[in-house]
């Protein structure tokens, strides 16, 4: 007895869930991107999954987007943290809720 | 595929993204952020993706989590605690995964078990990305160079 894909499916919507969870309810800016890079990787694991679970293809199509994703992700993590860094040399704070400058 | 590893990594991985998304401490939601990732990654593993679960462990073990703990630390004179979830956040959360879960059970064509398929060798990976993708590959290369260039120029001290 193996998984079927649909277990792989509801695995990965409670992983994204999870983490769009932890990016509404978060205050500080960096867990807010931890996020949204398990949102992401809850995607990878759909990609990987349909791959898995379809007839073989020529070429691997979902595991090539996943290579790409995560690349994308990590670009994505180095300049998110790299924002969070220069705000709070700005604001003393990576609090989102005190970066209300802009706010009406 | 056996099922058994399969629920208990799921279970391990869901486990430590929610301790990701609740804790209190940020060292300890980092550490399970890390977590989550390996169980991520050995997901990829049972099925059958081992060069992408391999890359999964070095990014974000290797670069992500160690980023996030550098700026933790260099930002840390906010000591405050972050609180936990709020109410809409959780009601959100819940209420995606529902719709989520009810759309997959729906769905008659997911109901299948794997195919029984070659492995996929890293070889045959390599020829791909250099054959029929090679464009987006160059792309890539052109995001990340451009992505570190530009988070160097955020973190860059202004002069005066």
């Amino acid at each position: 007895m193996t998984p079927t894909l649909q277990v792989v499916l509801i695995v990965s919507a409670a992983l994204f869930s999870t983490g769009l969870l932890a990016a509404l309810s978060r205050r500080h800016a960096i867990f807010i991107l931890i996020g949204i890079e398990m949102m992401l990787g809850a995607a990878n694991l759909n990609f990987i999954a349909f791959w898995r679970f379809s007839p073989q293809s020529q070429p691997p199509t979902g595991i090539m987007i996943a290579i790409f994703s995560i690349a994308i992700a990590a670009a994505e993590a180095a300049v998110g943290l790299a924002l969070v860094i220069a705000v709070y040399r700005h604001y003393r704070t990576t609090n989102v809720d005190r970066l209300n400058q802009l706010k009406g | 595929m056996s099922s058994i590893a399969f629920v208990l990594i799921a279970v391990l991985t869901l486990a430590a993204a929610l301790a990701a998304a609740t804790l209190q401490k940020l060292m300890h939601a980092t550490l399970s952020f890390a977590l989550t990732f390996v169980g991520v990654a050995a997901l990829f593993f049972l099925l059958g993706a081992e060069f992408v679960g391999l890359a999964l462990i070095f990014v974000y073990i290797g670069a992500v989590a160690v980023l996030v703990v550098f700026t933790i630390l260099l930002t840390r004179r906010d000591v405050e605690k972050d609180r936990g979830a709020n109410w809409g956040g959780t009601f959100l959360a819940v209420a995606m995964f529902g719709g989520l879960t009810w759309a997959i059970l729906k769905t008659q064509s997911v109901a299948i078990a794997a195919p029984h398929i070659r492995a996929l060798t890293v070889r045959r990976i390599g020829e791909t990305l250099m054959t029929s993708y090679v464009w987006p590959l160059q792309c890539i290369g052109l995001l990340l160079t451009a992505a570190l260039i530009g988070a160097l120029v955020l973190v860059m001290e202004e002069k005066r």
